[in-house]
């Protein structure tokens, strides 16, 4: 039988499969490191990076709701000097991808991550959050904008010689226009969604679940909201675009594929099941050979409408 | 730490609402120690979508981990339709143990509730007849037995709120009583976990006292593994990162390193 090419190229960057695990769902993946093969995945897209450290909300911060669940976590991190000297060196050990994830205040302070990760060796990619929807000035004003989200991406291009990937937040009116406007800026790839602004209500207190009130929504709840973006996104731009969003099994991956997305990242999938990724690399190696298919690139983009 | 596939050998009611589950989890029960947790899957499906965390109440012929919980939400109510030879997947075991008292420190177990599972696991390694233990319950019916546990001859002090069993009260004021009657000669150490208000009366006699205590902790949870950052809990002292991690820094912890009055 042949053995499937899962190969794929998101511009400069090349990935041993469409398989990334998404920020903030995987740690510095040293986590997941003795439960499995770190190696196999097509890339670790590591926990978004600040300049100082942050501390993140105050608890409770996450609440489950049905077939999803809501996250408030602030953003916390050990910030980029920490990051360059604890976590990076043993990021640097492994044999895929690696992708941080960046965040910051303002546009300078953007362009100050980006051009700390410039040159340094061991870093695949930069994706810029302009999408967090939990905290003030939390990246989403930046990413409902899309002159700020053209400012943002343009500076850290400027910034970075490694290929950059903007993150888009799913609570726009029309997110074409904030994938337009990245990808002019310079953007080399677009990854969407980040996660959908929501609430949980305790009644028998009446008190918001969340101590921020409001949360990010993710798991299976958002996969057709992110799928359809992606749909919409991949027809508005020409850069390639990574499908994120409530992507548990090879199927939902594949939906993600056919619409036109390049690689995929799972995200809420990796704290149910930590081989979740995995699984979908493996569930698309064996989708490939059974229907004959030789590259997953030609699966990518093959909607019919 | 692991997570594996394991066969439900028994899922038995041993009070009102109350059950032990007995899961064939050889690797988990290898490494486990008192204090420690597993995660769960107790969904077959997307809804609800999230492990569950629980702590180990024991180790059986070596390779059977015990589970006690009681029915308070959906997942515990999918849990006690679980039949034996189904099996779910156990991620474990997590976080930090109890850390085991010294040669001469007398320890005092307290628990509220559920909060007694990983002390009948930590009662179970130490020598008989070396401590007390303290279980409050709300009534008679709750009363988890400890023979239905597992842990036959376990010398168990009883409270409950309405008096049907033990003393008609507050589990800490069987510490409190237990506690008076020291003299000095051996220190007590307090292991305690339960329900928050519990462990905060806990928490003050012991910091009161200047006693040693060590608290094992609940808290919403996505991953268990420290990559979620979702069970963030204030630590006492400002510290350049404010929040420890139930899932990793804990559960159990030192009473002097939680801020107390933001839990």
């Amino acid at each position: 039988m042949v053995h499937p090419d899962l190969r794929v190229k998101i511009g400069a960057l090349e990935l041993k499969n469409p398989v990334l695990t998404a920020s903030g769902t995987f740690g510095y993946g040293r986590e997941f490191s003795s439960l499995i093969d770190l190696d196999l995945l097509g890339g670790i897209v590591v926990k978004g990076v600040s300049l100082k450290p942050r501390e993140g909300n105050p608890p409770p911060r996450i609440v489950e709701t049905p077939c999803g669940m809501l996250n408030a976590i602030g953003l916390a991190n050990v910030g980029l000097e920490s990051f360059l000297k604890e976590k990076l060196p043993w990021l640097q050990g492994l044999n895929t991808a690696v992708i941080v994830n960046i965040y910051g205040h303002t546009v300078e302070e953007y362009g100050a991550v980006a051009a700390g990760l410039s040159g340094v060796k061991g870093i695949s990619a930069i994706e810029v959050n302009i999408s967090c929807p939990n905290v003030e000035q939390g990246g989403m004003a930046f990413g409902t904008d899309p002159d700020m989200s053209a400012k943002v991406t343009e500076r850290v291009v400027k910034e970075t010689d490694k290929p950059v990937i903007v993150k888009l937040s799913p609570n726009v009116t029309d997110i074409r226009k904030i994938a337009v406007a990245a990808a002019d800026a310079g953007a080399d790839a677009l990854s969407l969604t980040n996660t959908l602004t929501g609430m949980a209500i305790d009644i028998e207190r009446r008190v918001p679940k969340l101590a921020n009130i409001s949360g990010g929504l993710s798991g299976p709840a958002i996969r057709p909201v992110s799928l359809f973006m992606v749909h919409q996104v991949v027809r508005a731009v020409k850069i390639p675009v990574i499908g994120v969003g409530g992507i548990v099994d090879y199927r939902d991956a594949l939906e993600f594929l056919i619409a036109g997305a390049r690689a995929i990242q799972i995200g809420t999938a990796n704290f149910v099941d930590p081989r979740a990724s995995l699984d979908i690399i493996e569930g698309l190696r064996i989708f490939c050979q059974d229907k004959g298919i030789d590259r997953i690139e030609d699966v990518i983009g093959t909607l019919k409408i | 730490m692991i997570e594996q596939d394991s066969e439900i050998i028994f899922n038995k009611r041993v009070a009102v609402d109350t059950f032990l589950i007995g899961l064939k989890s050889p690797l988990v029960a290898a490494e486990a120690r008192p204090g420690q947790f597993v995660m769960l899957k107790v969904g077959r499906g997307m809804d609800p979508l999230l492990r569950r965390p629980f702590s180990i109440c024991g180790i059986r012929e070596e390779n059977l981990i015990l589970i006690l919980y009681r029915i308070v939400g959906q997942g515990t109510r999918i849990m006690c339709d679980f039949r034996k030879g189904e099996s779910l997947s156990v991620l474990g075991p997590l976080g930090s143990g109890f850390e085991m008292p010294h040669k001469g420190d007398m320890p005092i177990l307290v628990a509220g509730g559920m909060g007694i599972a990983p002390l009948i696991f930590l009662a179970s390694i130490m020598e008989p007849g070396s401590f007390s233990f303290f279980a409050g319950f709300g009534s008679a019916k709750e009363v988890v037995a400890t023979d239905e546990v597992g842990s036959s001859g376990l010398d168990l002090s009883i409270s409950t709120d309405d008096g049907s069993a033990g003393h008609r009260g507050l589990v800490t004021e069987l510490l409190e009583n237990r506690l008076a009657g020291f003299d000095g000669k051996t220190s007590p150490v307090v292991f305690a976990c339960g329900p928050l208000p519990m462990l905060k009366e806990v928490a003050a006699i012991t910091l009161d006292g200047v006693l040693s205590c060590q608290v094992s902790l609940e808290a919403s949870m996505a991953c268990g593994l420290g990559a979620c950052q979702g069970c963030a809990i204030r630590r006492s002292s400002e510290q350049a990162i404010a929040y420890y991690h139930v899932c990793q820094d804990g559960p159990v912890f030192d009473v002097n390193v939680l801020d107390w009055g933001a839990l």
